[in-house]
């Protein structure tokens, strides 16, 4: 399927799970389960850093308009898109100048461990702005630290659910390997 | 000149970044006067429809529950029916209303209509509630909104031609008052962002007499809400040390969690206390 096809069935599907699914689950106060930035992470490798940018801008205020209070979740979008392909260089500086493989996944990031950790990293950061954000209003730091930690431990979770149930399939770019 | 370009070259996606990151921060802060200007008109016709969809289908869901609502709050309406009351027979002087014309009518203070929420959130920090009738049905800006068992739940804040949004009591800006039924107090709702249904009421002097249990009530002290409708029941009391006030927590009435209908609130009285109170404005200016 061509790949812009495929992100746009993506990013719908991730509005909707995460409006429809995820916000009606009331699990505790204290944790709040996201998923639709999977998207971010899930953008293919050669997109260039302002079209992520652009696009995270545009999931951020799609959820948030559903949400009727703008500007939360699209500062959290805009803030993994430009730490992403800072953290891609750093994770595998040399492999991905040429890389195979189109988006990150656990083979293209080269094993289990450093794809949880570089998603870890940006579900945490995801997290925690979100979060600092909105308390910044009410202003309590352990509420919000708790919060943070918790919530990332489920998102984390289940990004690797939808990762064990949705096996995407990688195509190699280039033959000559 | 060249340098400048060259430094913008350099930076594009920082400062693109820095950009919309800051428009985001700005959304967030100045979210109410953005909110009137543009969200409402297009993304509620947008999502507002989204929302419609699912709501029909989460319908058939719930329609036990819902149906076990509405037989309660039928009961309560049978209950208040005149017909149950018999006046003691004290009346001797027996008197004949000569008036032909409904002289009730003129007095109706309020009225209400139904409305079905079609996206409800408790999780955020600031949460809001869409109903599926707009100004075309009557609903308008400023309507308070009680749900069936006639619990406080919000303030119509937004209303277009098909959708009304509400800022639900669990908002960091609703500042309805509530009074204590049993004592008469009165003082302000207000929620910290935590757990959902606890609010918290500020504003209660230390000489009054709370204790767990007790009702809190709607004040009517402003044109939304009607006096007397229930807003929830005292859980926690604790003496504030700073303070000559209470902080007192209550578990509102109204069920956040599953809200299905809801009963706008229209005060007929709404549009002649604005204009006393411009004119009251005015004249202090």
């Amino acid at each position: 399927m061509n790949s812009l096809v495929k992100n746009i069935i993506r990013f719908s599907l991730f509005i909707l799970v995460q409006i429809f699914i995820l916000d009606k689950i009331h699990l505790h106060q204290m944790i709040t389960p996201y998923i639709y930035f999977l998207f971010i992470i899930w953008l293919p490798f050669r997109l260039g850093h302002t079209q992520q940018l652009l696009i995270a801008f545009a999931l951020g205020f799609t959820i948030d308009s559903f949400r009727h209070h703008p500007g939360f979740h699209t500062a959290a979008c805009l803030l993994i898109a430009y730490i992403r392909p800072l953290l891609i260089n750093l994770f595998n500086p040399q492999e991905f100048a040429d890389s195979n493989y189109e988006e990150p996944s656990i083979k293209s990031m080269g094993g289990i461990l450093p794809y949880i950790i570089f998603i870890g990293v940006l579900t945490f950061i995801h997290h925690g702005w979100l979060f600092l954000l909105e308390a910044w209003q009410f202003g309590d730091i352990w509420y919000f630290l708790v919060k943070t930690l918790l919530s990332t431990v489920l998102s984390l979770l289940l990004i690797l659910i939808t990762e064990l149930l949705f096996t995407r399939q990688q195509k190699f770019r280039t033959n000559t390997v | 000149m060249r340098n400048i370009f060259l430094f913008i070259r350099r930076y594009f996606n920082l400062i693109l970044f820095l950009l919309l990151q800051g428009f985001s921060i700005y959304l967030i802060i100045h979210y109410s006067n953005y909110h009137k200007a543009i969200f409402s008109e297009t993304a509620n016709q947008l999502t507002g429809k989204v929302n419609d969809k699912y709501s029909q289908v989460e319908y058939y869901f719930q329609l036990k529950k819902t149906n076990d609502f509405l037989l309660k709050a039928n009961t309560q309406l049978y209950n208040k029916l005149k017909a149950n009351f018999q006046f003691p027979d004290t009346t001797s002087n027996f008197l004949i209303d000569s008036i032909k014309v409904d002289s009730m009518e003129r007095f109706r203070k309020y009225r209400y209509y139904a409305a079905k929420v079609v996206y409800n959130s408790v999780a955020a920090q600031n949460n809001f509630i869409v109903l599926s009738r707009g100004s075309a049905n009557n609903i308008k800006e400023g309507m308070g909104i009680i749900d069936i068992n006639s619990g406080v739940v919000g303030i119509v804040t937004e209303a277009n031609a098909e959708f009304a949004v509400v800022m639900s009591l669990l908002h960091k800006d609703s500042h309805l008052s509530g009074k204590l039924l049993k004592g008469g107090e009165t003082g302000t709702l207000n929620w910290d962002g935590k757990t959902p249904n606890i609010i918290s009421l500020n504003g209660i002097a230390k000489n009054a007499k709370v204790a767990i249990g007790d009702t809190v009530i709607s004040s009517g002290y402003s044109t939304s809400i009607p006096k007397g409708m229930m807003m929830g029941i005292v859980q926690e009391v604790k003496s504030d040390k700073s303070t000559n006030n209470f902080l007192i927590k209550f578990k509102s009435s109204a069920n956040f969690y599953n809200l299905e209908y809801v009963y706008a609130i229209d005060n007929s009285q709404t549009e002649s206390i604005k204009i006393i109170l411009e004119k009251v404005k005015q004249k202090t200016q």
